[in-house]
């Protein structure tokens, strides 16, 4: 095992009393952060949380044992540690860059270089072009946006973050996680470690590679595993409700010890590639789905197959396809002949095409296997370009020849639909779309 | 990008009259040069105790001057030791409490009664040289607004939030950079506002100890105060109007030129996220913001000088990180406070003895009379309270439920609360004079002129900040005009009220000094009352009596405070708040 980069050995809080007695917060505990981890700590209201992410950190000292970086006493070295708040904690005073540019102010870093690195992160983070404005001017999902910039322009080796979500409404809290997470795997930040307070059970799940569950009176670990579920995680997978279930099980029975599940071993649990069939991808284009559904949506939603062929004055098995895909990709339930709307396909049948097209993307990676394999492959290349053949020797194992070729067509149009990737023709290649990103940036440097 | 930057918000705003602008500043600058060089060669020259001071109108611009420059002065001292007493109690937890008591115990020593002792002093330290009396002016003017500065900004450094403290600390801000980029901008708005406050007391102050006698002698300073003075005591009522009007002015141009532009530009630091309804708009400031001069002047001066002190500053840091800490130099540091505050303690303990000693030679009469005249100060003032809340809290609500009359009433307010009720003494007390009231009820007058506006203040804030939905309730049940005062308004306004009466209290007694004996057309009006005794002691040179009465006055304030204020602010903070 590498090198922890934080070690807590034995350390604990307490209050003195004038009394004898004293409050404990936090009992004697050991933990460790080690590189290349996102670590999550969850645990009720009162569980010393954030008294345990601040000893970690170096802002508070414990009141017994000692919290080592690279095994030195952590008072007596220079740490590169970062935090990001639940309040934000941004100086409204100053402007989205001198908010950034303050930690590196703190270094005694030039002018001119505090200006570029800074503006360089605003632009990571999605904050091109604010900054100049100030916080109050500012959504709570672009505060925080700008709390992570300051957290990360001073390319912390651990980003400490104390429910960096909590205050945000549910969707932006979405998005903004699941751009953590990108910049994460994709390396963007040099950052080793991560290590995040929530009571957010799911988000404990969705982001960590190992979850600590506190006790309290006083504090104390619970339990300390390893999630070994592969990212992106899929919340209505089996694995993880179980996962979810077992710590809130944790949480609420402080009595018993439930065992960790094991989810490894259990192949239904994962999602191990190796072991999963390739669904056959229905021949439908994305746009024919999105007609599909608005027909439906005029029938109230509820109809009989036979009797939308008839109306539409489609030969049923071009239908077909066009059905079987709107149900894999969960806007369409099938039963015996009669098809019905859900709220997920309500939903993208009623959006605007930017809309459609996220939400198309969402349940592409969420259904499709293929589709987010590709992604999957795309994201984790560093050239972020993969060739088709690589696809085409996986489903040889299952498909017939011409069959292969037809799927993985189906796929390049789902695809750049949902602008998962595109597709170079020429080369036979797949690549990230990131091309995008540059083009609107040039766009900007020259309107300037 | 870098282009995209530079051009910030101010500069983006399409400039009219840039060059007027620019030209505009320039002229300020230079005529800012000549001021200081004419107060530099006035306070220079040698010392004239007694100054004879002209009633001709022409004189008026420079007398004014000199007032306005001894305010400035004394404001600017009042900033700096607010700022560092603040600080120094914040941070350190072995002298907080000693100090916060401290602060308390002097805000209620009233001022006045240290202006022959200053002056004399003063007058001592630097005898050759008009400084002295200066000096000595200053101070006490500084003495009078010192203390809600420094309370202000203890309490602002108190509540800063946890988490912006700890933003601090993880990325190693040095001190200098968390008190400009934290701690200043924090406390900013609370400064803002008892600047206003006190130098508006500073004007109070102002008009007394331009001109005052101490035993034989007269002192008299060239200024606004001594101008007034000198009208009102010959009688000239056309002087009267002159230096009124000028004062009138200098308040205006006070508020138009400089608080209204920094209240404006201070609505940045607020911290909350509230949208404030109406913000104070200052054309001043927007013009200012618009200059090139001022914009240079920043980017050649003070942003490569603050380069310049970051730099350093983590350069020393690193070097300090480098070293290992070194603990001997922490030990010798202690030893050093504790030797120095023994030796304080020490001089401390000598210098109350030496007081005490002198109060023995005081005989039991006088005792008395201080005691009688203690209980009508005490009868005054809150009979000056009561007047004061009668006519404000009707007012201040009306005023705070109708936004379009806040809108012309408060400026109007905050220009009458500016004006120095010293310098409306000599007018009054010739009108009630001349109706046939003696100066035991123009006492009262006087003292509500100068306290009432505290109280106004106050409620208008309580009212404004009454819940909309709460008066709604009222409405909507059809309370009575009883029930609606008693149930919504008074609980809502109670904490603001309070707050209001305990600065209004501490105003008044300060006041009693001035408002019960007063020199007026060659006689000498006084009443019975502590406030009288003071001066009266202070005109004759009698320190004994002076100590006594000034201690006095300092207990029971303090005694007021901490008996009937106190709880009555608890309970306002308990059970009368209205956040959730």
């Amino acid at each position: 095992m590498t090198e922890a980069i934080i070690r807590a050995q034995q350390v604990e809080k307490f209050y003195a009393q004038p009394s004898e007695n004293r409050i404990q917060v936090i009992a004697p505990t050991d933990l460790s952060i080690a590189p290349g981890e996102i670590v999550a700590l969850l645990g009720p209201s009162g569980s010393g949380k954030s008294t345990l992410l601040r000893m970690l950190s170096g802002l508070s000292k414990p009141s017994g044992g000692k919290v080592f970086w690279h095994e030195k006493p952590i008072d007596t070295v220079q740490i590169h540690v970062s935090i990001v708040f639940q309040s934000f904690a941004l100086f409204p005073w100053l402007t989205v860059l001198e908010n950034v540019e303050a930690p590196l102010k703190a270094k005694g870093i030039e002018a001119e270089e505090r200006r570029a690195r800074s503006l360089k992160i605003l632009d990571t983070v999605g904050l091109d072009g604010f900054a100049a404005a100030y916080p109050k001017e500012l959504s709570g999902g672009m505060r925080q946006r700008v709390g992570f910039a300051r957290a990360l322009v001073v390319e912390p080796e651990v980003l400490f973050m104390d429910e960096p979500f909590s205050a945000l409404d549910v969707l932006t809290a979405e998005n903004l996680r699941s751009e953590l997470l990108e910049l994460w795997q994709k390396k963007t930040i040099p950052t080793q470690a991560i290590f995040i307070v929530t009571h957010n059970i799911e988000e404990a799940v969705l982001l960590a590679d190992r979850i600590i569950v506190l006790g309290r009176n006083p504090g104390h670990v619970r339990t300390d595993f390893k999630v070994g579920l592969p990212q992106p995680r899929d919340r209505k997978s089996a694995a993880f409700t179980k996962l979810v279930d077992y710590i809130y099980t944790v949480l609420t029975r402080p009595d018993v010890t439930p065992d960790v599940p094991r989810l490894h071993t259990d192949g239904r649990h994962v999602r191990d590639q190796r072991q999963m069939r390739y669904e056959m991808l229905p021949h439908a284009r994305p746009g024919g789905i999105a007609g599909l559904l608005e027909i439906i949506i005029d029938f109230s939603g509820h109809t009989d197959v036979y009797r939308l062929a008839d109306e539409l004055a489609f030969e049923i098995d071009d239908l077909l396809p066009i059905v079987d895909a709107a149900q894999l990709l969960g806007f369409l339930m099938v039963e015996e002949g009669d098809v019905s709307i859900t709220p997920a396909g309500r939903e993208y049948a009623e959006s605007e095409i930017l809309k459609q097209k996220e939400l198309f993307r969402a349940a592409a990676t969420e259904h499709v296997l293929l589709l987010r394999q590709i992604n999957r492959a795309l994201n984790n290349k560093t050239d972020h370009t993969v060739p088709e053949e690589f696809f085409l020797d996986m489903l040889d194992e299952q498909f017939s020849e011409e069959e292969t070729q037809r799927q993985l067509e189906t796929a390049i149009n789902w695809g750049r639909y949902a602008e998962l990737f595109d597709f170079d023709a020429a080369r036979r290649r797949f690549i990230l779309p990131e091309t995008e990103e540059t083009a609107a940036s040039i766009q900007e440097s020259s309107e300037s | 990008m870098k282009v995209r930057y530079t051009l910030s918000r101010s500069l983006v705003i399409d400039r009219s009259w840039p060059f007027f602008l620019d030209l505009t500043v320039a002229m300020g600058l230079l005529a800012g040069f000549y001021a200081v060089l004419q107060i530099a060669r006035y306070w220079l020259s040698g010392p004239v105790p007694e100054v004879v001071i002209s009633q001709s109108p022409r004189m008026l611009p420079l007398y004014a001057f000199y007032s306005v420059v001894r305010i400035g002065v004394a404001y600017l001292l009042s900033l700096l030791f607010a700022v560092g007493y603040g600080y120094v109690a914040a941070y350190h937890r072995r002298v907080e409490t000693l100090m916060i008591a401290t602060l308390d115990i002097l805000q209620s020593i009233p001022v006045l009664s240290f202006l022959p002792g200053v002056m004399l002093a003063m007058m001592s330290l630097i005898p050759s040289r008009q400084l002295g009396i200066e000096f000595g002016a200053i101070l006490l003017i500084f003495t009078g607004q010192v203390w809600n500065m420094a309370f202000s900004f203890y309490t602002s450094l108190k509540s800063i939030p946890r988490e912006l403290h700890e933003a601090c600390t993880i990325n190693r801000f040095s001190r200098w950079q968390r008190f400009w980029q934290l701690e200043l901008p924090y406390s900013t708005i609370g400064l803002v506002w008892n600047s206003m406050v006190s130098v508006a007391g500073g004007w109070f102050f102002l008009m007394v100890c331009e001109m005052f006698p101490v035993g034989n002698r007269n002192f008299r300073l060239p200024g606004l105060g001594s101008y007034l003075q000198t009208a009102a005591s010959t009688g000239n009522s056309l002087a009267m109007i002159y230096g009124l009007s000028t004062m009138i002015a200098i308040i205006v141009l006070t508020d138009q030129l400089i608080w209204r532009p920094i209240i404006d530009w201070s609505d940045k630091f607020k911290f909350e996220n509230v949208e404030a309804a109406e913000r104070v708009t200052s054309p001043v400031l927007a013009a200012l913001r618009q200059s090139n001069v001022l914009g240079i002047l920043h980017q050649r001066t003070f942003a490569p000088f603050s380069e310049y002190i970051y730099h350093l500053i983590s350069r020393r840091q690193q070097r300090h990180e480098a070293e290992d800490k070194v603990e001997k130099s922490k030990m010798s540091s202690t030893v050093i406070a504790v030797i120095f505050a023994v030796l304080i303690a020490g001089l401390i303990c000598f210098a109350a003895f030496k007081a005490i000693l002198l109060l023995r030679h005081i005989p039991g009469s006088d005792f008395g009379n201080l005691l009688a005249g203690a209980g009508a100060t005490f009868f005054r003032v809150n009979v000056s309270l009561l007047f004061a809340a009668a006519w404000t809290i009707p007012a201040g609500v009306a005023i705070g439920f109708n936004p379009k009359l806040a809108r012309i009433a408060q400026p109007l307010a905050q220009i009458a609360a500016s004006f120095p009720a010293t310098a409306l003494f000599p007018v009054i007390l010739l009108a009630l004079m001349k109706l046939g009231a003696g100066l035991g009820i123009g006492s009262i007058v006087l003292m509500m002129l100068g306290t009432q506006w505290y109280i106004l203040f106050n409620v208008i804030a309580g009212a404004m900040a009454i819940p909309s939905d709460l008066r709604e309730v009222a409405r909507l049940f059809h309370f009575t005009s009883m029930q609606r005062w008693t149930t919504v308004i008074l609980p809502g306004i109670f904490p603001f009220l309070i707050t209001g009466l305990v600065t209004a209290s501490g105003g008044a007694w300060n006041a009693s000094i001035i408002a019960e004996y007063f020199h007026l057309k060659d006689q000498t009006l006084h009443t019975l009352g502590l406030g009288a005794q003071i001066s009266a002691a202070s005109d004759s040179g009698n320190f004994p009596v002076l100590l006594l009465a000034t201690i006095i006055m300092a207990l029971m304030v303090v005694t007021i405070n901490r008996l009937v204020w106190r709880p009555l602010y608890k309970l306002a903070e308990t059970k009368y708040r209205l956040e959730g």
